[in-house]
């Protein structure tokens, strides 16, 4: 099967993603030089070894890729170690600002090299894409399970208002982000399989036909148990999140547009009613309406990010000769608000630029696949990316209410990373899968062809 | 499928889109607003935590400079002469805000907006900050003698230099130490702040630039180049000797001065200062008066190097004549309607002396940078024509003639020629504030002056612009002039 046809397409794709990974290893270590400049005018101490570090994690990935996926995609890989390196330079940057005793770069770079163990891991543990779907019910049941985890008590505790982190030990985690994949990957399989019963309703109220109850009810399952624990776990943003995914997924699969009037419905009516009977709902509601009134109090990290935002300007102050530290959580949420004030509008439209890369190469992966479920995951797992960015980005800069959700691959954050590593792995693998498929097909033809000729 | 997938895909980049959207608006066009936020502490925090360049005077005294302090900000300014500068220099707070050339020229003290040559990059990238020092026009021997002969009294001096609008020296009476102000501690910066704005004398107010008072015969250098230039009148013009005016209108007569008789040519009147003859140019001049005040500058701040600027000045509102004959006869007088800042006077008798133009008036000189050289100077513009080269010719005379042997001769200075006016200002709720403008040496001006000494000072009731405010500009002027 390996033919000389597919080595010349993985040998051109894996040459392009060398070429742009050292690119975007250029850029992250003359981020991180000029971080140093702006304190001494002498190389940072430890130059050398964060070269290597960032060269070499590159590297690995970069021949995990070659190994078990040859032909994927060529420029995901870039993109996330440009997104990685500029957030790991600005929890450096926040590091330097909160003293020697901060070690949350240090933290990061760990929890970067999990990431990319558990990417290679997944690559090499995931050899075709049909095993994820074969095993969906135990992605459903770990999912739901990762989302009630925080719940037990004893095991979950509340930080920054939300109850979504388990403590295991010296380990925190946040399961949110494992059950996000996890759901991504059941609700995928299951749309696969029914589809078809899914688009052909059998029951009409009034022009919408809607499904038997028993195609639909594991849909709501996973649906009802998400947004019932994020209403308990007071986390908007992963709550908002899943319901976009689960309604696009919906939408992807059916091609009926009633379940997004309906979704989009059944939101605005949760979100009448979460802003009556929640009061933490109306204070987010109220402070992303007009935040100026509270600036001091509940408004306080929402004018210090637009503070941020307005005294980068469109070049920014400049890596290490801003004030990010003002901001509050500006290593997690409000990483962007920093990058905004440090590098400008530059910066700031550079990442949703690269974010606006991610998404449209994965809906590509989307669109090449040639069956459902791989063409449904590749979709839904890029949704959650592209609408997670939003929702974060969206709060940070006041376009929609604040909720607190990581910005994938740049943010702070061990279970962000490892879970966002294998929605890239997976992407990698359909990719690689589809190419795979398609060259399968022309040396099929080729071979048809030749048959012909010959008789 | 693919349909539905492409269309998802499309949302979610229009939703990328919309935020690329609302970064542009806030980081282009509401930038500076936020910037400028005074609940945004960068920027102050960006200037407390390190050294600034200093201030220094025009003879080379330093007025503010950033001294060492064990805190959280490791440094902090000192103001080495204390009150004197305290309206002009201004201050830099933690607490209360900066002013003065400390706010004006915050970014060249700070190094924020020093100009950059490629020669400086070593200095760029060594660990030295680099910092602007701001040279004054100020000239601390004129500030002090302002100062000592007020001699407590309240009110003003302003001395500008006609040609380039440098203020030389700038002193209002009361003042205070901005010293405190400095200081890191917020509740006792706090406490002498208010105790500042509580204090019934006002002493952070700079009079000189922020206080309106009605100018008096001060005024009638105005009244005189309106009537003049609008040829109501010409220096030949001859005024029967009378005690008063009774405006149109009215039937309340414009009395002069202790109810004498005066009258004569038009430099007479104006030696003696006669209200009678001058509220009546002001009713001859009728709606064209307007435009000659606002071509002194009233009616408009003129933009001064400080901050908080300069208060602007009130003259006569256009097409109001016909309704008010009287506001306009008291307006010849500089009573009624017109209140002028010290700055605004002073400004008058620089154009005078500056053959009719009104320079804009500036504090700064330069901005050099730590090694000594320029790097930066502050441009002198032209701010008003105010009469023609003639006109500031005949009004030169006549004041030449009033410091001679008019109301103005306790200004006179042995061997120099002293240009002047006098202006004793009624005010309702206390004695009459005394004026006195003047520019010398005549022939070639280099100062112009503006002196006043409010509700009379230490003479009351009793006082006169030209023996209560006349010796103290007299005073300033002997120094600047180096005549013992």
């Amino acid at each position: 099967m390996a033919g000389p046809m597919r080595t010349l397409i993985a040998t051109r794709r894996r040459t392009a993603e060398l070429g742009l990974g050292i690119v975007a290893i250029l850029i992250t270590v003359a981020g991180y030089l000029l971080l140093s400049l702006s304190k001494a005018p002498a190389l940072p101490a430890d130059f050398w070894g964060f070269l290597a570090f960032v060269v070499g994690l590159f590297f690995v990935a970069h021949v995990a890729i070659r190994r078990f996926a040859p032909s994927a995609d060529p420029t995901l890989l870039p993109l996330v170690t440009l997104l990685n390196g500029i957030g790991f330079t600005m929890i450096s940057r926040l590091d330097l600002a909160a003293g020697p005793d901060s070690r949350y770069a240090r933290t990061q770079a760990l929890w970067i090299a999990i990431g990319i163990g558990v990417f290679v891991l997944a690559l090499a543990a995931i050899r075709q894409i049909d095993t994820l779907r074969r095993y969906r019910t135990i992605f459903l049941v770990l999912g739901v399970g990762a989302l009630l985890l925080p719940l037990v008590p004893g095991l979950g505790y509340t930080a920054n208002g939300a109850r979504l982190w388990i403590r295991l030990g010296p380990l925190n985690f946040q399961p949110g982000e494992a059950a996000k994949v996890l759901l991504v990957i059941f609700f995928a399989a299951y749309l696969a399989d029914n589809r078809d019963l899914l688009r052909s309703g059998t029951r009409r109220i009034g022009r919408l036909y809607l499904p038997a109850p028993r195609h639909f009810g594991p849909l709501l399952l996973p649906w009802a148990s998400a947004v019932l624990i994020m209403v308990q776990q007071k986390d908007l943003g992963s709550s908002l999140l899943f319901f976009t995914v689960f309604v696009a997924m919906l939408y992807m699969a059916t091609e009926r547009s009633a379940y997004v009037i309906v979704g989009v419905a059944a939101f605005g009516l949760a979100a009448v009613i979460a802003y009556n009977s929640f009061s933490h709902v109306q204070l987010r509601v109220d402070t992303w309406l007009d935040p100026w009134p509270t600036a001091q109090s509940n408004g306080f990290q929402l004018v210090q990010s637009l503070f941020a935002l307005g005294s980068g300007g469109i070049s920014g102050t400049g890596l290490g000769l801003g004030r990010p530290d003002l901001i509050p959580n500006a290593a997690t949420d409000f990483v962007f608000a920093a990058i905004g004030e440090e590098l400008g509008l530059y910066g700031t439209v550079a990442i949703i630029i690269t974010f606006l890369l991610f998404v449209g190469t994965g809906f590509k992966i989307a669109v090449q696949a040639a069956r459902p479920f791989p063409k449904l995951l590749a979709a839904g797992l890029t949704t959650i990316v592209g609408i997670q960015t939003f929702v974060i980005v969206g709060g940070v800069i006041r376009v929609i209410p604040l909720t607190g959700v990581t910005l994938p691959f740049v943010s702070y954050g061990g279970s962000s990373l490892i879970a966002n590593f294998v929605l890239l792995a997976i992407l990698l693998r359909i990719s690689d899968e589809t190419a795979i498929d398609a060259q399968a097909e022309v040396e099929a033809e080729v071979r048809l062809e030749t048959a012909g000729a010959r008789s | 499928m693919n349909h539905a997938v492409r269309r998802a895909g499309y949302v979610v980049v229009a939703l990328l889109l919309i935020l690329v959207g609302q970064l542009t608006y806030l980081q282009v066009f509401d930038a500076q607003s936020l910037q400028d936020d005074p609940r945004n502490s960068r920027g102050y925090l960006r200037s407390f935590n390190r050294p600034r360049g200093e201030i220094v005077s025009a003879d080379g005294e330093i007025l503010a400079r950033s001294s060492r302090v064990d805190d959280e900000y490791g440094w902090q300014r000192t103001y080495p002469f204390g009150d004197l500068f305290a309206q002009t220099v201004g201050y830099q707070s933690v607490v209360v805000g900066s002013v003065g050339i400390e706010k004006v020229y915050d970014g060249q003290l700070s190094g924020r907006d020093l100009p950059v040559e490629p020669k400086d990059l070593p200095s760029i990238l060594s660990a030295r900050p680099r910092v602007g020092t701001v040279v004054l026009h100020l000239d601390s021997r004129a500030q002090a003698a302002a100062r000592d002969a007020l001699g407590g009294q309240r009110g003003s001096v302003t001395v500008l230099n006609p040609r380039t609008g440098a203020v030389v020296a700038m002193y209002s009476n009361p003042t205070f130490d901005p010293q405190p102000l400095a200081g890191h501690d917020t509740r006792a910066v706090q406490a002498y702040y208010d105790g500042l704005t509580n204090d019934p004398t006002n002493p952070a107010l700079p009079r000189a630039y922020r206080e309106i008072y009605p100018p008096g015969s001060t005024f009638k250098v105005v009244t005189t180049t309106g009537a003049l230039d609008t040829g109501v009148a010409t220096p030949d013009s001859r005024y029967p000797a009378n005690t008063s005016y009774t405006p149109p209108q009215s039937d309340r007569p414009i009395n002069n001065f202790g109810g004498r008789q005066c009258g004569g040519t038009l430099e007479d009147a104006f030696r003696q200062s006669c209200n009678a003859v001058f509220a009546q140019l002001g009713v001859e001049m009728g709606e064209r008066f307007v435009p000659v005040i606002d071509a002194f500058g009233l009616n408009e701040a003129p933009s001064l190097d400080l901050s908080p600027g300069a208060e602007a000045s009130i003259g006569l509102q256009p097409g109001s004549f016909d309704l008010n004959k009287p506001a306009f006869a008291l307006a010849g007088i500089g009573q009624g309607e017109i209140a002028t800042t010290p700055l605004q006077m002073a400004l008058v008798a620089a154009a005078i002396a500056n053959r009719g133009v009104a320079m804009e008036p500036h504090v700064a000189a330069r901005i050099d940078d730590r090694s000594g050289r320029t790097v930066e100077r502050v441009r002198e513009r032209r701010w008003k024509r105010a009469t023609s080269p003639a006109t500031a010719a005949t009004l030169t005379e006549f004041m030449i003639s009033v410091v001679a042997n008019g109301t103005g001769t306790a200004a006179r200075i042995p061997g120099v020629t002293v240009a002047g006016k006098t202006g004793t200002a009624q005010a309702p709720g206390g004695p009459p504030h005394a004026w006195f403008i003047a520019f010398a040496p005549a022939e070639a001006p280099r100062y112009a002056i503006s002196v006043i000494v409010e509700r009379g000072g230490s003479a009351g009731d009793e006082a006169t612009g030209g023996r209560i405010a006349a010796p103290v500009a007299a005073k300033v002027l002997r120094t600047l002039l180096q005549v013992p």
